[in-house]
């Protein structure tokens, strides 16, 4: 029986395991030393928050893996061996494979900065370093994060929610800045200070200052200027975790090198989600994302090739999620931070400053390329057909009504919305009422 | 605010403390002339009780309930004993002995509170509602911006099954022990709203009196809380107000008022067979007796239960009445919301809830049929099956214990829907009609579900939500009440409760979007 080791148990390496076993009767394991079983990653800091218990963010009961027949394995690779296809552990066990999946994930970014190692600092990325942040956020008085990505703010929210002041260091001059365009960017960082988070735009961190006991006391930022802080988390982005693959014949650059099967440069062995590198980016994608949903996907594309039908993996339209204390933002197609030379792009904010979309449209044959929403929820499938038939951006603002996906007796804003929009552009386009009927067919 | 927090909670505990001691205050006489009017009026031949009660009990002082109730019961018991070794049977007393206490007791209590209603109203009611309220208004600037807040859930005792948590549990159980089997230790407390009752009704209050006036003011209050906690969701805000508006004015005010016109204590929005006694000889006869508004009564209750329902159960999915309209269903999403998480998960659970609930159901229809088998042939039993034990039976263990004692009294350790979970029988005959016939689900959005598990945490029947948005699939649920929190809390905005066109509801073979189509296809396909 042909024996799949899988490294790493995070979406990526779980969404393996499961779609290979739903095809097939090999032998499957996954190692990991991070934790006993699989949880959701980017529900930590609702254990942190008290929103939940650490066991309730492990999708699947425990008895789910002997049931499917999927080895867990708690232990640590050292070494692969891809020659003679073995793996070397951590308790000096050996063990051999017939395919192997790389689904390391990544850790927290550290760029070379003064007092990075010392005690009370730390990222926010996995399993342990929830324990160290539970660990040294005790009775503490003041908090500094250092990155204003996605991580930055979800852990602002964490240490707000045992009312321990925060203050927030973004390098960019707009918050998330490489991501969002400035509008948006604007709603966010009013919406961080209205939760009374000191943010500091366009302001990076130099040094951290250990006390006599080597535990954080300081911050000096490099503006000079020293804020006393007891923790310091870095959110600085996050890189591919392959130091142990470095010295295999494994080729990585600043990831895991992949072709667009998912394969290295070694038969047999893959790569998956955030430690894989595509050597050349997918359309408008980076080469390395580090996201839950592409590390999914990546999951039932390899899982599909192990079980011989190789498959190239093929993304379908871009999408992602995220939430910023209150509000709420989903993205389909491509919104970039700096609107395209070929591009136009309508934004609309509701009045009370949390509600807010930019739709994105090609200038020439006006053909719709993507939309920001914050404080609306927005029907994926809709969009995702909308994209797979290179509608016009008059299509789909004629029908937003069917792509509303926010709860009954919510306020709608499509009127407003088009309205705006007919105004900037001199259109004319009236909306459809919502359509079970349209919703409901083709997919 | 946070002072205020805290005082409010202070003032709270002290309106509790000051409302249970009140059982222990006050002082017992049973007169010669309320005995004697008793007597006469329930028809009662036992002599030996009637006599032991005269010589031992009547002119007597006590200075607590227990001892009187004592008295009064080992009388009734012994009496009861011998006239039963001698087959006596027509001198038996049939009364259970605590209702029959009660009924003595009742105009037996004298002192401080009889003699004082209006001021101990306001140290137990009064003070418990102003502290409550103290400790909740706050939030509205504690909790910062409009939006979920659920920080420290699981931090907290009284929320995370903690100590707090258990001696909420202990206190209600008692309670609600008190109140179904021993409502003669609590006639003090019945007395601190016999002025509203009479007000209403123009009677005097009972236990049950109280037990809705109570139940009313725990909701308004908890209600309150609720509006300032989701303040950004109108769902649950209408969604709120409906059950609140629904218990007070259907379940409390107007079957008071209606008693005021000498009519029968009817509740319009009660259905079969939650209302399990509706078709019991007495309520039919009761109703049959009441003239046109008694038929009406009748039929609007038999046409409510069994076209009404299930036909907006169809259209709308079983949330209209269990969390729109219902009195448990009203209670446990108002003072049962802080507990929604502690309900378990599991499958093994899931099992456990699809046994006992429908479980409950066949109890029900199989004691309502020997119930109009009764009514309408005359015999007292139908297969050997007694329709007075069946009933008695029924009422005991699924409308008292199980709904009551261990249906809220669990809030704290179980979740706040164990009875709509595991026992109801129109939520498990609603689930019926919702599961296979109804426009009602809850869409996932594509592919944007990150498996956090809030949505599976918050749901209060105890739902795995997360299992089927992780696979993209609708979720059709029996169970599901349509509270609309796994939405709320949902970080993604992946849940959305719909009403739509029954074809596709239910998918066999769900796809997460998001991947290369033909992929999706072929896993599709599969």
């Amino acid at each position: 029986m042909e024996h799949v080791v899988i490294i790493g148990n995070g979406i990526s390496g779980v969404t393996t395991a499961r779609h290979v076993r739903k095809m097939s009767d090999k032998k499957i394991t996954i190692i990991s030393d991070e934790t006993d079983y699989f949880f959701s990653r980017t529900a930590l800091m609702y254990v942190y928050m008290g929103h939940m218990p650490f066991e309730n963010t492990q999708p699947y009961e425990n008895w789910f893996w002997k049931k499917n027949r999927i080895d867990l394995v708690k232990n640590r690779v050292e070494k692969i061996d891809s020659t003679n296809k073995k793996l070397l552990l951590k308790d000096g066990s050996e063990m051999s494979y017939d395919k192997l999946v790389l689904a390391t994930g990544s850790s927290p970014n550290k760029f070379g900065w003064k007092g990075q190692e010392l005690d009370g600092v730390s990222g926010m990325y996995s399993k342990q370093d929830l324990d160290t942040i539970e660990k040294y956020t005790k009775n503490i008085q003041r908090a500094v994060i250092v990155g204003g990505g996605l991580i930055g703010i979800e852990l602002a929210e964490m240490l707000l929610s045992r009312n321990i002041p925060v203050t927030f260091l973004v390098r960019e001059m707009n918050f998330w800045g490489n991501v969002l365009p400035k509008e948006e960017s604007q709603i966010i960082a009013n919406h961080i200070r209205e939760h009374h988070v000191d943010l500091r735009l366009n302001t990076e961190l130099k040094e951290i200052v250990s006390d006599e006991n080597g535990r954080v006391k300081a911050i000096i930022t490099t503006k000079n200027e020293t804020i006393d802080c007891q923790f310091v988390g870095l959110t600085a982005g996050v890189s591919p975790n392959i130091g142990f693959i470095q010295d295999s014949e494994i080729e990585c650059n600043r990831g895991i090198l992949i072709n667009r099967h998912l394969e290295t440069n070694i038969p047999d062995v893959y790569a998956i989600g955030d430690c894989a590198e595509q050597e050349n980016a997918i359309g408008r994608r980076r080469p390395i994302e580090q996201v839950w949903y592409t590390g999914r996907m990546m999951g039932e594309t390899v899982a599909q090739t192990i079980c011989g039908n190789r498959t190239e993996y093929k993304p379908g339209h871009w999408f992602n999620s995220a939430k910023f204390f209150d509000i709420e933002y989903q993205t389909y197609g491509w919104v970039t931070s700096r609107i395209q030379e070929d591009e136009l792009d309508y934004y609309w904010e509701a009045p009370c400053g949390k509600k807010a979309i930019h739709v994105v449209f090609d200038k020439n044959n006006r053909e719709f390329v993507g939309i920001n929403t914050f404080g609306i929820r927005l029907r994926h499938e809709m969009f995702d057909r909308w994209l797979n038939e290179k509608r016009s951006v008059e299509h789909v603002l004629e029908y937003l009504k069917d792509a509303n996906f926010d709860p009954e007796f919510y306020k709608q804003h499509e009127e407003e919305i088009i309205e705006g929009f007919n105004k900037k552009f001199g259109t004319n386009i009236q909306t459809k009422r919502k359509s079970w009927k349209r919703i409901f067919t083709t997919f | 605010m946070k002072i205020i927090k805290h005082i409010g909670l202070g003032i709270f505990i002290i309106g509790l403390l000051i409302f249970t001691s009140l059982i222990f205050v006050g002082k017992y006489e049973l007169t010669e002339n309320t005995f004697d009017s008793f007597v006469k009026s329930k028809g009662l031949k036992s002599e030996l009780f009637i006599n032991d009660i005269q010589n031992n009990v009547v002119g007597k002082e006590y200075s607590n309930p227990f001892a009187l109730s004592s008295d009064i019961t080992s009388a009734l018991e012994n009496a009861n004993k011998t006239y039963k070794k001698e087959q006596k049977w027509d001198k038996v007393i049939w009364d259970s002995p605590h209702e029959l206490s009660y009924n003595l007791m009742k105009p037996s209590a004298k002192g401080l509170v009889v003699e004082n209603q209006g001021l101990f109203f306001f140290l137990t009611f009064g003070l418990g509602i102003i502290g409550a309220l103290m400790f909740i208004i706050p939030d509205v600037v504690l909790l910062g911006p409009a939006g979920i807040k659920n920080d420290g859930i699981y931090h907290n005792k009284s929320t995370n099954r903690g100590w707090i948590g258990w001696i909420t549990a202990v206190y209600l159980v008692t309670f609600y022990i008190i109140l179904y089997f021993f409502a003669d230790y609590i006639v003090n407390l019945i007395y601190l709203v016999n002025p509203i009752s009479k007000a209403l009704s123009g009677n005097g209050a009972s236990q049950w009196f109280l037990y809705g006036f109570l139940y009313c003011t725990v909701m308004t209050v908890m209600a309150v809380r609720m509006f300032i906690k989701y303040r950004h969701n109108k769902y649950q805000i209408i969604r709120t107000a409906s059950v609140l508006f629904f218990q007070i004015g259907f379940a409390f005010l107007i079957p008071e008022i209606l008693v005021r016109f000498n009519m029968p204590y009817f509740d319009f929005k009660n259905a079969w067979p939650l209302d399990y006694d509706f078709f019991f000889d007495w309520n039919i006869k009761s109703l049959i007796n009441s003239g046109t508004l008694g038929i009406f009564m009748l039929v609007w209750g038999t046409i409510f239960s069994i076209i009404i329902i299930p036909i907006f159960v169809y259209f709308y999915g079983k949330r209209w009445y269990c969390s729109w309209v219902c009195g448990c269903g009203g209670l446990a999403e108002t003072l049962g919301d802080p507990y929604r998480q502690l309900s378990d998960k599991s499958v093994k659970s899931w099992k456990i809830e699809r046994y006992l609930i429908h479980a409950v159901l066949v109890f029900a229809i199989i004691m309502t049929a020997v119930t109009l088998y009764t009514f309408f042939s005359g015999v007292d039993s139908f297969f050997g099956i007694k329709t007075y034990e069946i009933q008695k039976v029924y009422g005991f263990l699924i409308g008292s214990i199980f709904a009551g004692v261990i249906g809220t009294g669990f809030y704290p350790v179980m979740g706040n829907r164990v009875w709509c979970r595991f026992g109801c029988p129109l939520a498990a005959y609603m689930g019926i009609v919702q599961r296979f016939k109804s426009r009602f689900r809850i869409t996932t959005n594509g592919g944007q579900c990150i498996s956090c598990g809030n949505c599976s945490t918050y749901c209060e029947q105890g739902i795995d939500v997360r299992s089927y948005a992780q696979k993209g699939q609708n979720i059709v649920r029996a169970s599901c009440v349509g509270c609309g929190v796994c939405s709320a809390v949902c970080p993604r905005g992946v849940l959305k409760l719909e009403n739509g066109p029954e074809e596709g509801r239910i998918q066999e073979n769900p796809t997460l979007l998001g991947n290369d189509i033909d992929l999706m296809k072929m896993l599709k396909d599969k």
